[in-house]
């Protein structure tokens, strides 16, 4: 088992430095001259080859990968153009919001996706089971910002529940903090919900027809104990894995999702990057969640190990 | 009795005299789901390619005596914050995104398939290196890698496609490798080597045309996802410029009148909603109609 960990966590390094040229090449995209898009106004030829000695873009391709990835392994995101702040700092300081909305995103879609995904499997072929699909498939193709959208309306506006936009943080007020997050990690995990119920379908319908199934019937076991003891068990296996890998998509939804609901997380950090032209903390927040997304599988695959007694005795 | 298991004989005869590929379609429009998905899209396709004809209004026409009309005869869907007709951007929307769908996944699939079909069919070393980049490129998230390749490309809607084509892409190269991978250890395929053709023919002669069904699966899931896609970096203003309608950009701007307009929010939503939804039946049904263990 500790050998096969051990070539996983290997494999993830050349997916790094290739995820590294990849953020790296970004910046070659751009067009026109970085110096320029810095300099703004300025066109004094002197301003434009500091900026350019600067930031070593008067050097050749290779050797500005290797300052920037030297620099970036030392913990140096670069420096935001607009903010004037290191990169770094700009995400640790934002990372804790979208980690919140994240991880009660997930919550709510495992509180959602299983117990539809177990009802679909046991009741299969029912009108539960096409309502459970039907339910699913929409929350797929759901648009999260306009479910947030709608929310935001019906919710907010409508009844006046819930407040429409803004973030408290936690420590600050856990109260008010979970009054301005429950609605956007609702939209958040909507799809993911879809995506656990789907998974928790397949899996228990694969459970419900093993022999220790009918075994534990035979014995005169009652249903829900059949069910929820010994199919869901070992059905949540691949459920829990497959959902740690859709952790790393809440990301994408994150962006969104901060923008609809004005929360400063990470997502609209690099929304408002995007906008300003702060190339460098673009770069580094995708840089950052590659990462973030690479160690999530690593996880994914180590708890899947884990969980499993035979790989685990493998 | 004889006669009987004579046309029982019979059917199993015609049966398997049949194609394949009309044995899925008949599948497939058994489905009604799917057959509901596919009328949806198709109605759309119509309305984007008819727009000037279907479209009441002209999509970007002003009107300052017209400014957030709710929904009304003369106008169905409302008129938005400049007096434009709703129904006719949403009208002219469809092409934007289904557009956007269908291109964004043209260039995923026209890169993807041939790479994936490479890494497959040579494995070794080559299939190692793209199995490497492919990783790398799935690493990103989705969106974020867009929003970042949509960023330093330019906000517009060709590039919008693009950046959702390139990050589109590993998921064609994964596919297609894998099936071409199954394909491969097929006894034709060792036939046609025997007889002495060269790879590239085997490769795109006798693998290529029997891992069309995965890939037609995947084409449709992913325009679904590619609509999502250029309707969310229309939303953040990164696609389709203004007066230009798309229905993620009429999304973007109904946010500031949630209160006065919210019909404004609502139409392209749904337009949104049931466009991409259709797509997944479609998916799902292709799905079904084509895997041999539905046979």
């Amino acid at each position: 088992m500790r050998s096969n960990l051990g070539v996983r966590i290997a494999q993830i390094l050349p997916t790094l430095v290739l995820v590294s040229i990849m953020v790296f090449c970004l910046q070659q995209l751009m067009p026109g001259d970085p110096a320029l898009v810095l300099a703004g106004e300025e066109r004094d030829p002197a301003v434009l080859a500091q900026i350019r000695t600067e930031l070593w873009l008067d050097r050749p391709l290779a050797m500005q990968y290797f300052h920037w990835i030297g620099n970036v392994l030392q913990g140096d995101l670069g420096f935001s153009w607009r903010i004037r702040e290191p990169v770094l700092n700009l995400v640790i300081a934002k990372l804790p919001v979208t980690a919140q909305l994240g991880l009660m995103a997930f919550v709510i879609a495992i509180c959602i996706g299983v117990p539809m995904g177990i009802v679909s499997a046991v009741k299969k072929n029912s009108f539960w089971d096409y309502a459970a699909n039907g339910i699913g498939l929409a929350g797929l193709s759901t648009p999260n910002f306009w479910l947030g959208i709608m929310l935001i309306l019906v919710v907010s506006v409508q009844l006046g529940w819930l407040p429409p936009s803004g973030y408290v943080p936690l420590t600050e007020d856990w109260r008010q903090s979970l009054a301005t997050t429950i609605m956007p990690a609702f939209v958040l995990g909507n799809a993911l919900a879809a995506v656990l119920m789907r998974h928790t379908r397949s899996a228990m319908l694969t459970a419900l027809e093993q022999d220790y199934v009918r075994t534990a019937r035979a014995k005169g076991l009652l249903e829900i104990r059949v069910v929820l003891r010994h199919a869901l068990r070992n059905a949540l296996v691949p459920v829990v894995t497959l959902g740690a890998l859709e952790l790393g998509t809440l990301l994408s939804g994150a962006v969104l999702t901060e923008q609809v609901f004005s929360i400063p997380g990470f997502g609209k950090l690099i929304v408002d990057a995007v906008f300003n032209r702060d190339y460098p903390v673009v770069q580094g927040v995708v840089l950052v969640t590659a990462t973030v997304y690479i160690s999530l599988n690593l996880i994914a695959d180590i708890a899947y190990v884990f969980l499993n007694p035979r790989l685990r005795n493998a | 009795m004889i006669d009987q298991a004579a046309n029982d004989a019979g059917a199993v005869m015609a049966k398997a005299m049949q194609s394949p590929a009309r044995l899925a379609v008949r599948r497939f429009f058994r489905r009604p789901a799917a057959v509901f998905g596919l009328f949806v899209i198709t109605s759309f396709v119509l309305l984007a390619l008819l727009a000037p004809f279907v479209a009441p209004f002209n999509p970007t026409q002003t009107s300052w005596t017209l400014i957030r009309k709710a929904p009304s005869w003369a106008h169905w869907m409302g008129t938005d914050e400049n007096g434009r007709d709703v129904l006719s951007r949403v009208i002219w929307g469809a092409r934007a995104s289904l557009l956007a769908g269908v291109i964004s996944v043209c260039i995923a699939s026209g890169v993807g398939v041939p790479v994936g079909l490479l890494a497959g069919f040579v494995g070794g070393k080559v299939d190692a290196v793209i199995g490497r980049i492919i990783d790398a490129m799935l690493a990103a998230p989705f969106l974020i890698l867009a929003i970042a390749l949509a960023a330093f490309l330019g906000p517009s809607l060709q590039n919008a496609m693009i950046a959702i084509g390139i990050t589109a892409t590993p998921i064609f190269v994964r596919v297609s490798r894998a099936a071409t991978m199954d394909a491969a250890t097929n006894d034709y395929v060792e036939a046609a080597r025997a007889l002495g053709n060269p790879p590239w023919r085997v490769a795109f002669r006798h693998v290529l045309p029997n891992i069309v069904p995965p890939i037609m699966v995947q084409a449709t899931l992913a325009i679904a996802g590619a609509i999502i896609a250029e309707a969310s970096l229309s939303f953040l203003g990164l696609g389709q410029q203004p007066p230009a309608p798309s229905w993620g950009s009429m999304l973007n701007s109904a946010q500031r009148f949630l209160t006065q307009a919210p019909w404004l929010a609502i139409f392209p939503g749904a337009a949104i909603f049931l466009a991409v939804f259709s797509f997944n039946l479609i998916g799902d049904g292709l799905r079904d109609a084509l895997d041999p263990r539905a046979k």
